[in-house]
């Protein structure tokens, strides 16, 4: 039985504690989650077929995006209703719906879970936003090496093809939206909107300049609205349930429950769907508290393309735009790193700037150059070869990198080079000093 | 040459785009005909060029670009071993010390029977089972610990 | 337009400008390395930084467009910062090798870093290497000095219109490469050269060989095709060291062809002729100009003597300038000798004396890109005129329906509407098809004279036509049919073939139907100025291949290889063999001029001054950039001292501006070009449609690098991919019924010629033809260049012979 054994993975964790409601995970609970019969059977796709059968307004729908305050899951944020409202109305051709489900920032699992409990409301998702912005092909791209969510998801699609959820002349109107599965193959930056549609249009994940943006210069040069998977998702429970109730399961500027990805030092890693706001110290139990009942040192709350934040002004934050703006960093995808007292912050930023270092796409000369710079010159301190002026250097190359870049990759870079060392500098001087970690002595 | 199966794969793949955009499937299709050869050639690569109509180098742009294609031989089982900071938390330096010392290879290196290949990989996007790798770009491992990579090893023998 | 304000000066621009326009617009100089005006926007160098008004970051100009009232300030501290640490960051893992870099001082990189880089650098880890590569004989590459600006891979891409560079791998590791070991065959590369804004691609020839410093610039006009591409030479101590392009936007925009930038190395080839030579008793000496002159002028005499003026006949390159040709033309009539022609690639003269003017492309050069609907007629045109092949390039890109009527389906590396490929003979049906379609739909068959409307009747436009008809006439689109963007042209395999005038009345009459524009394309740097001074037979005179068909007894021939440079290579070669004179003013010994009597050492366009007239009509002066080599002298002047020492009178030109003075009769160039050139014809040639041509016809292209003697002898030129071993080409399914076989031997014969080629498969040749390229060794033997052709099996057991022949005949 050793095969059974090796092929256990990561479950997301729900506990039914008060806080969490249950969206984009909504089939958790069932027997067979991922299937098509589960998610019918708890009122599935009814809201795509009110909508298409009503023949309700794309006005009405945005609207209640809108008023349920659902904001981008990808990481920037950014108010998904709003997004829709730029999708021009008239188009003469195709128009075109995307999925980022290429997450890649390391920290980041959600929409992995996503796929493997809840694909079908994902897919009625993505066709209730198609048929509100009028586009009428679908991709949804997926990280290359959750391969087994890949083909989850083709079955999923091939399920709600034969029954009429996707496809042409849905419920017998003039409604039609084709939906496909494509895949990444290695490469973070094609988690960047832009670079994910060169990628889809067979190119490196190059990034374009913006403007013009997806919404006018999108998937082969046609309007395409592009939203993450955790956002398309909920799309099914807000026209359900109506925008406010989402909006009141959260907290102020942050509408509805979220998906938080926990990681490193904690007992039980792994997805907790949690309602927006909840104090951090409440997730962290949840995740069954700090691993091996160390100390907790530092934070990162939304993944590497946020600010680190040490353990007093984590412990203190509530889990939502505002709680984690007010504290000093922000919520990113939700993509929570946890670092325990044992943690040499040198060698993590070590790690951290050979990631940027080495899925930098290679296209704009401050990202290409400035990350290959940054990391030599930690790993030179790593390497006991530092000099104190070093840091100086570090944070400004990072400044020069940041904002002056095509995407923000650049800005990823730079943010937790300026963060560790704002925030852990004494280990850093430690470091450059003695040749030797502050923490491990190694 | 491309071979029959491949190349109804990658039709399928096609017919995911319009028709005058054959070159979006380049991807897959490199994919496709990796898969088969367990590495991509630049025979492979050309001949996926041509099956789509798009430049060679186009192709190649792209396989050089993304990390999961092999541009050289890889042996029988490809072993990417995340090393990424979740990863690194639940010391999967261990885990990669473990592995090359079993296996007798550093990493971007195949053993000398040719069974099997060591490479560090980036995030793979399932940090919540750090640590982890996946074999052949398919099978995803996590939670890893020395034994459940011997037990793992023994299986692909 | 709108308002805006950059560093404080108040501009009004366009909607859709972007900063950098703007800014070079105000003459603001804002740094930069990967835009460039040409090519499609990557804002991926970020050296444009600049800092505008209510942004928090600063903005790339070239990409970013400017609004109403927007203030941009390119030089304040934000944007200098910014651009600074670009500056910083392209520098850190570029060598600092300037003195061995052969861009040096000449560098972007190097200007822009002495104006924005700081000095010292805080970079002390490992320079990045880049391995280098082998992309042919043209260009050479130092990889590690590349800045990744993509330019190179946007101009093939783009203009080229084939994309055989990229940028493979990612970030750091990203680097440019051709396709694993491949050469860049693009016959517009060499731009890629003046594109690279650092050292990483060269010029590969010119590779060490001067300082840019050294360098003497003077300007010049392209000579390879009719374009009149300008061009810039550059000189170190009276030897041509490279050539580069003039700006000329309505030309050859910031371009040039491989050919004009290379063929330079055919000027200081070891061919050259340096000195006067005499054949004595059929050894070659060297002689001094006077007795040269004097013994060519004595031969002349003596045969015009004995067998009348008609006994000579005069061979002008359509290469050789508008002054040369009017001389030498003057110098034959003076003598009372009407046979002169400039025509050396053409058979059908059947529309001689029937056009009001000089023929010529009937636009201008830049119309085309303007065009909506285009027609083709036998051109091979990115080998006939590279550059405005791109110009087409660009129509298509804009959206133009191009159709192609051609004996070969060659790649124009554009997207084609409709293409029909047949036999040359075929063509002339097709073209009275699209005719009859056209005016059907147009309903103007009224315009057409009754004897084409005649001819007409009995044909059957076939569906294929029929559609192309339709793109013609713009069916179901929103075409403006006031003023018509239809452009018709006939390309050097239409101008060389036998029924070229059935091609060209047909095209003028579907010209007249659709209101298009358009002509022939003629070939050489002065085809159309040598027919507006009249370098054709007087009334009574030979056309050029009739003084080939009935032997001259004497020949004077004006910068060419008559083998080579004819329609007919073998006829030309016996005919030169027959002679009793021939004296060649030329700027090569050569083996196709063995034949000759007297050689007359003449400079070429480099060491001489004069005019070219371009396809667009348009009269281009220029000046000798060095002195004659040797003793070699401008043709001009020698064909002065030929015409006194022929006792001929009114001569006495001081300079080509005299020449141009009398050959103009004082008026002005461009008006006489303005009254002379016109398309139409006077009348209708009698012409036939439906005719059976039986057996298999001849598609003798000229190879781009075969085209005249000067690119014949360019060294870099021949190594590349476009000098290859003449074959038989022919359709597949041809062969397949001959039973041949790929690379087998055969025997092809055309009238009396012979010669044994292999044979090639090649589904891009016309069923019915037989694709055989001339202008070199292996063809002299062969006939016409569009014209009968067969081909005989050779035995199997005299294969491995055959074959043995025909490679030696090669190398
Ligand atoms: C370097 C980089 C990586 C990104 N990775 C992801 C990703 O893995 N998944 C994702 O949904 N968005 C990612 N984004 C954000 C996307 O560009 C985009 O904003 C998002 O997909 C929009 O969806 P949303 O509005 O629903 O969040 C990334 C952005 C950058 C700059
Ligand atoms: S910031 Fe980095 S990843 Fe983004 S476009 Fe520039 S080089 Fe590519
Ligand atoms: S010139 Fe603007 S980014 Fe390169």
């Amino acid at each position: 039985m050793a095969a059974k054994k090796s092929t256990k993975t990561a479950k997301p964790v729900m506990t039914d504690l008060k806080g969490q409601t249950l969206i984009t995970l909504r089939t958790l609970k069932e027997k067979n989650p991922a299937s098509l019969a589960t998610y019918e059977k708890l009122g599935g796709y009814q809201q795509l077929k009110r909508l298409i059968t009503d023949k309700v307004k794309a006005i009405d729908v945005i609207n209640q995006v809108k008023v349920s305050g659902l904001r981008g899951r990808g990481g920037a944020g950014f108010p998904t209703g709003l997004k829709w409202s730029f999708m021009p109305r008239y188009f003469d051709g195709t128009k075109y719906l995307v999925c980022n489900t290429d997450e890649g920032e390391p920290g980041t699992f959600k929409d992995r879970d996503i796929i493997r409990y809840n694909p079908h409301q994902l897919i009625e998702g993505m066709a209730i936003a198609a048929y509100t912005l009028g586009a009428e092909v679908g991709y949804n791209y997926i990280h290359g090496e959750i391969w087994a969510e890949y083909e989850i998801f083709e079955s999923a699609l091939a399920e709600a093809r034969e029954a009429g959820y996707i496809g042409k002349n849905l419920f017998g109107s003039n409604v039609n939206f084709d939906l496909y599965a494509v895949h990444g193959y290695g490469a973070y930056i094609c988690g960047e909107e832009t670079a994910l549609i060169e990628s889809i249009e067979g190119k490196k994940g190059q990034p374009r300049f913006k403007p013009p943006f997806p919404a006018s210069y999108g998937v082969f040069g046609k309007p395409t609205n592009v939203n993450n998977t955790e956002s398309y998702t909920s799309i099914p429970w807000i026209l359900q349930h109506g925008g406010q109730a989402f909006a009141d399961v959260g907290v102020a500027a942050s509408g509805g429950s979220k998906l938080f990805s926990v990681s490193g030092h904690v007992e039980k890693p792994g997805n907790y769907e949690v309602n927006m706001g909840m104090p951090f110290t409440e997730l962290l139990a949840m995740a069954g508290g700090v691993w091996k009942g160390r100390k907790l040192k530092a934070v990162i709350p939304g993944g590497p393309s946020t600010a680190v934040m040490h353990a007093e002004a984590i412990l203190e934050a509530t889990m939502d735009y505002n709680g984690l703006g007010k504290a000093g960093s922000s919520l990113g995808a939700g993509s929570m790193i946890v670092m325990d007292e044992t943690t040499c912050m040198v060698k993590a930023l070590k790690r951290l700037s050979y990631f940027f270092y080495e899925e930098s796409c290679g296209q704009c000369t401050p990202c290409r150059e400035g990350t290959g710079w940054v990391y030599r010159v930690i790993k030179r301190i790593t390497d006991g070869e530092g000099k104190m002026e070093d840091l100086d250097l570090l944070a400004d190359v990072s400044n020069n990198i940041s904002g002056r870049t095509i995407c923000a990759l650049g800005d990823a870079a730079a943010t937790p080079v300026l963060s560790f060392i704002k925030h852990f500098r004494p280990e850093f001087e430690y470091y450059i000093q003695h040749g030797k970690s502050m923490v491990d002595g190694k | 040459m491309l071979s029959k199966e491949s190349i109804e794969k990658i039709e399928y793949e096609l017919t995911k785009y319009p028709e005058d955009q054959r070159r979006a499937a380049v991807m897959s299709a490199l994919r496709i005909v990796q898969t088969e050869k367990g590495w991509l050639s630049p025979e492979s690569i050309s001949d996926v060029a041509q099956y789509l109509g798009i430049p060679e180098i186009a192709a190649l742009e792209v396989a050089t670009f993304y990390n999961m294609y092999d541009l050289e031989p890889v042996g029988e089982h490809k072993i990417t071993i995340c090393t990424n900071i979740s990863c690194m938390l639940r010391n999967s330096d261990e885990i990669v010390e473990h592995l090359q010392k079993k296996l007798g290879v550093g990493f971007n290196e195949v053993t000398k029977d040719g069974k099997f290949c060591l490479k560090e990989g980036e995030c793979m996007g399932a940090c919540g089972g750090a640590p982890l790798m996946s074999v052949n770009n398919t099978k995803m491992h996590e939670f890893l610990t020395v034994e459940k990579v011997d037990e793992i090893l023994k299986e692909l023998e | 337009m709108l308002k805006i304000e950059i560093d404080g000066k108040p501009v009004e621009v366009d909607h859709g400008t972007t900063i950098i326009d703007a800014a070079d617009k105000l003459g603001v100089s804002i740094p930069r390395f990967c835009y460039h005006k040409k090519l499609s926007v990557a804002a991926n160098c970020r050296m444009c930084l600049v800092e505008v008004e209510k942004f928090g970051k600063p903005l790339p100009a070239c990409a970013t467009p400017v609004a109403e009232g927007m203030k941009i300030f390119t030089k304040s501290k934000a944007a200098v910062e910014a651009q600074q640490s670009v500056m910083e960051f392209l520098l850190i893992n570029h060598p600092l090798d300037c003195p061995i870099c052969d861009q040096g001082g000449e560098c972007d990189l190097q200007d822009i870093a002495v104006a924005y880089g700081t000095s010292g650098s805080r970079y002390t880890e490992e320079k990045r290497v880049v391995f280098n590569k082998n992309i042919g004989p043209l260009i050479s590459t130092d990889m590690t000095r590349c800045i990744q600006c993509t330019r190179c891979v946007r101009f093939l891409k783009e203009v080229g219109g084939m994309q055989e560079l990229g940028m493979v791998g990612r970030g750091e590791h990203a680097e440019i490469t051709a396709y694993v070991d491949q050469s860049v065959n693009s016959e517009l590369s060499g731009n890629i050269i003046d594109l690279c804004p650092v050292g990483a691609l060269t010029n590969k020839p010119f590779r060490y060989s001067a300082r840019s410093w050294e360098l003497v610039r003077r300007p010049s006009i392209a000579p390879h095709d009719s374009l009149g591409s300008h061009i810039e030479v550059h000189v170190k101590d009276n030897k041509v060291m490279r050539v580069l392009p003039r700006e000329k936007e309505s030309i050859n925009e910031c371009w040039l062809s491989d050919r004009d930038r290379y063929s330079y190395e055919g000027l200081n080839s070891p061919d050259r002729l340096k000195v006067p030579m005499i054949k004595h008793h059929g050894e070659w000496q060297e002689t001094d100009w006077k007795t040269a002159l004097e013994y060519a002028a004595g031969q002349i005499k003596d045969i015009t003597n004995e067998h009348g003026s008609d006994a000579l006949g005069v061979l002008v390159s359509p290469n050789s300038t508008m002054e040369e040709g009017y001389l030498i033309k003057e110098l034959a009539n003076d003598m009372g000798c009407g046979n002169v022609d400039y025509r050396l690639r053409q058979t059908d003269f059947r529309l001689d004396g029937k056009r009001v003017g000089t023929p010529w492309m009937g636009c201008n050069i830049d119309d085309i890109e303007h065009l909506d609907r285009i027609l083709l007629i036998g051109s091979n045109i990115r080998n006939e005129h590279p550059l405005l092949a791109q110009r087409f390039r660009k129509a298509v890109d804009n959206g133009a329906e191009l159709n192609i009527i051609s004996p070969l389906d060659n790649n124009p590396l554009m997207d084609i509407a409709h293409k029909i490929i047949c036999t040359p003979n075929d063509m002339v049906n097709v073209l009275a098809q699209i005719l009859k379609g056209m005016s059907k739909l147009q309903r103007l068959s009224l315009c057409l004279p009754p004897s084409l409307s005649e001819l007409l009747e009995k044909i059957h436009v076939r569906p294929n036509t029929e559609v192309m008809a339709e793109s013609l006439a713009g069916l179901g689109k929103t075409f403006n049919l006031i003023a018509p963007k239809v452009g018709i042209f006939l390309g050097n395999m239409a101008l060389s073939a036998p029924r070229f005038t059935e091609m060209y009345s047909l095209a003028e009459a579907i010209g007249g139907v659709s209101g298009a524009k358009g002509g022939i394309l003629p070939s050489a740097a002065n085809s159309t100025g040598m027919h507006m001074m009249g370098v054709m037979p007087s009334a009574t005179g030979m056309h050029a291949r009739a003084m080939l068909e009935v032997p001259r007894k004497a020949y004077m021939l004006l910068n060419i290889e008559p083998e080579l440079d004819c329609q007919h290579a073998a006829l030309a070669r016996e005919a030169m063999k027959k002679a009793e004179c021939v004296v060649a003013l030329t700027a090569y010994k050569s083996e196709a001029l063995e034949n000759a009597d007297v050689l007359l050492p003449i400079a070429p366009f480099t060491e001489t001054s004069g005019s070219f007239m371009s396809m667009e009509g348009r009269i281009q002066t220029f000046k000798a950039v060095v002195k004659p080599l040797g003793e070699s002298r401008p043709a001009w002047k020698v064909i002065r001292v030929l015409a006194n020492t022929l006792g001929l009178k009114g001569f006495d030109f001081e300079s080509t501006d005299d020449v141009r003075t009398k050959m103009f009769e004082g008026e002005k160039p461009s008006t006489v070009a303005r009254k002379k050139l016109n398309n139409n014809m006077k009348e209708l040639v009698e012409i036939e449609v439906k005719i059976k041509s039986e057996g298999l016809q001849r598609i003798g292209e000229v190879p781009q690098y075969e085209a005249d003697p000067i690119v014949r002898r360019s060294g870099p030129l021949q190594k590349t991919k476009y000098n290859i071993q003449r074959r038989a080409r022919m359709n597949p399914e041809d062969l397949r019924m001959m039973g041949i076989v790929e690379g087998d031997a055969v025997l092809v014969k055309q009238d009396q010629g012979r010669a044994v080629l292999m044979v090639r498969s090649d589904a891009h040749v016309a069923r019915g033809c037989v694709r055989v390229a001339a202008s070199h060794k292996q063809t002299v033997g062969l006939g016409d260049l569009m014209g009968d052709i067969a081909i005989d099996k050779i035995p199997a057991e005299e294969q491995e012979a055959a074959k043995a022949q025909a490679m030696e005949a090669y190398s």
